[in-house]
């Protein structure tokens, strides 16, 4: 057998046994204890030892969303970065970029995920969202076509929404301050 | 000439295996001796592990068997399926619904005399450290980057400073179609399979408002299907990518969405595949990376010719193209990378006393730092909720939470890596 040891280099003679903290773990402390997030943004963990599962909560102090607030579920599995975390919009809204199951198009959760971004990316993605709806990305199509075509009567639906109010015969969650 | 015959061996049967272990060569490691002794160990002492029976394992463990390891184990989790069959050459129709790790095991056994083959039908989760720990070498042959991440840490984690014996090379073997990699990684010395994480190709993932506005391939109805439909209909209950009747729901959901838009292609086998995100094995693939796998497991085991050192790639999607690069040890990577430290306090320390001293430290230069264990939080500097759960823990004091010889991983944004403190307590 090959002697291995040998190769161990004399600063990792030095090197300890390493914790059993997974490499995830680690990756999600320090992505958390690192958030920079602005006053429109904040975390809530219903359990605090879990910090796998917590909700986000964003309240827009400007764009046609403000006024309004807007949760979010995450869920982070055991092979993050490799895996983007899983986020949903809880409250039912009326947003081009998400549907009314609570999916999101955020290129970055799905397609353009890469384990260099990080928690922080994420949520500055969705509080984006808010400021600029981007009706090229349609998850809800109707208000997507809305949004490109009559800015103003899409503007007076978001607000009714925010105030459960029915657009089209869907009634939505009621999300104002 | 067979030194260390075996009744089951016969004349010749290692004649052109010994050719590389009777003389050493010009590319020989100066530890070799060639002779009796290296054979002995070869196939009478050496125990190897190898991990998964799939399309590279079925390769794998015959590739080592004919080499001359005697003492092989094997795990997997899997039955084997009627698709299998056309490359993992082990299984046969009789076979389809058992256990692959068993079916291998049974078949290297009879067709190879006097190698025993042990199986393990299970997850490497249920297996500890003093598992691993009887092995000399591992051999990975697994499609899961989670499994592969878990080896690793666990392999990586094992090695212990007044132990030699603990560190086990790893040798990794992955395939992709036309692509694939052999790696060795000699844990804490190399760089290992997290430190290059970031090099893997990502899933194909469509965006998600093509998935539900313009679909355009079958992919993109059966991920409707599964991503969007599934959940709405559903609810909360998981999609079981191996149950038959969910895969078929799946597949009536995607085919009715398909012929809306006018798209061909829904079958039932790609829908299991783009769910499971199966890309189709390439049987040569396979057979080239396992034999890589196997040459450097030869090779470390008797140290008879230079190992790979330490990253092989082969691509042979246009014409065959093969490279073979040091990937270097990333000082960030969470598993082998890093800083750790011996730290000696007295009982009566609190935690806050524990990051002034952190603090305080010039050689580590860290500004507010977060504290855990593998268990539990210690004090978090943000978001503003855990700062506040974990607050109460800086008065207690660090005997309280953490045991003789327990570990506390920190990190702080001035900390490209963490750092892991071994706390002893004077
Ligand atoms: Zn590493």
């Amino acid at each position: 057998m090959l002697k291995i040891w040998s190769m161990k280099k004399n600063e990792d003679a030095a090197a300890k046994k390493k914790p059993k903290t997974s490499a995830a773990q680690i990756r999600v402390q320090k992505d958390l204890t690192e958030l920079d997030l602005p006053s429109t943004m904040q975390t809530h963990f219903p359990d605090p030892a879990d910090l796998l599962n917590f909700t986000l909560k964003i309240t827009p102090d400007e764009g046609m969303y403000k006024g309004g607030v807007f949760t979010f579920s995450f869920n982070i599995n055991p092979n993050y970065p490799h895996e983007p975390p899983k986020v949903k919009c809880v409250p039912k809204i009326y947003h081009p970029n998400v549907d009314l199951e609570g999916n999101v198009c955020l290129n970055i959760l799905r397609e353009d995920w890469k384990p260099v971004l990080n928690l922080n990316s994420v949520m500055v993605g969705l509080q984006y969202l808010f400021l600029e709806p981007n009706a090229d990305d349609p998850l809800n199509k109707e208000a997507a076509e809305e949004l490109k075509k009559n800015r103003d009567q899409f503007l007076y639906h978001v607000k009714s929404s925010m105030r459960g109010g029915y657009i089209k015969g869907e009634q939505y969650d009621s999300v104002a301050q | 000439m067979n030194g260390n015959s075996t009744s089951s061996d016969w004349d010749g049967r290692y004649f052109h295996v010994d050719q590389i272990l009777d003389k050493a060569g010009p590319r020989t490691d100066e530890s070799f001796v060639p002779g009796d002794q290296v054979k002995d160990f070869l196939r009478n002492n050496c125990k190897i592990l190898v991990i998964g029976a799939g399309g590279l394992g079925c390769e794998i463990l015959a590739n080592l068997a004919l080499s001359g390891f005697k003492d092989i184990h094997v795990i997997d989790m899997d039955t084997i399926d009627i698709s299998n069959l056309n490359r993992q050459f082990l299984f046969r129709q009789k076979d389809v619904g058992k256990p692959k790790a068993l079916v291998a095991a049974e078949f290297i056994m009879n067709r190879v005399p006097g190698v025993k083959v042990t199986p393990y039908y299970g997850k490497i989760q249920d297996k500890d450290e003093d598992y691993y720990m009887q092995f000399n070498l591992v051999v990975c042959g697994l499609d899961s980057v989670e499994a592969r991440r878990w080896i690793n840490a666990t392999l990586v984690n094992m090695v212990d400073p007044e132990n030699p014996e603990s560190l086990k090379p790893l040798i990794d073997g992955g395939t992709e179609g036309f692509k694939g990699q052999a790696r060795v990684i000699l844990p804490t010395v190399s760089s290992c399979y997290e430190c290059s994480l970031d090099m893997l190709n990502k899933p194909t993932a469509f965006p998600i408002c093509t998935i539900a506005n313009t679909p355009r391939l079958p992919e993109h109805c059966i991920e409707w299907a599964s991503v969007l439909e599934w959940p709405r209909v559903y609810g909360d209950k998981k999609l079981d990518t191996d149950d038959p009747e969910h895969i078929g729901w799946l597949y009536d959901v995607a085919s009715k969405r398909a012929k809306e838009f006018k798209i061909e292609g829904v079958t039932w086998s790609l829908t299991q595949g783009v769910v499971k995100n199966i890309i189709p094995a390439i049987a040569s693939t396979n057979a080239i990376i396992a034999a890589s796998c196997c040459n450097e497991a030869f090779k470390i085991a008797t140290s008879s010719a230079a190992y790979l050192n330490n990253y092989f790639m082969l691509i042979g999607t246009e014409g065959v193209y093969s490279y073979t690069f040091e990937h270097e040890r990333r000082k960030e990577c969470p598993v082998c990378g890093g800083e750790s430290l011996d730290i000696s306090i007295r009982k009566d320390w609190t935690v806050e006393r524990l990051i002034e001293m952190l603090v305080e430290k010039q050689d580590i230069q860290i500004k507010k730092p977060s504290l855990s264990t593998p268990t539990k939080q210690i004090y978090f500097q943000a978001p503003p909720q855990l700062e506040q759960a974990t607050r109460p823990n800086l008065e207690k004091k660090v005997s309280e939470l953490v045991e003789e010889g327990g570990e506390i991983t920190v990190t702080a944004s001035t900390l490209p890596f963490n750092l892991s403190l071994r706390i002893t307590y004077t």
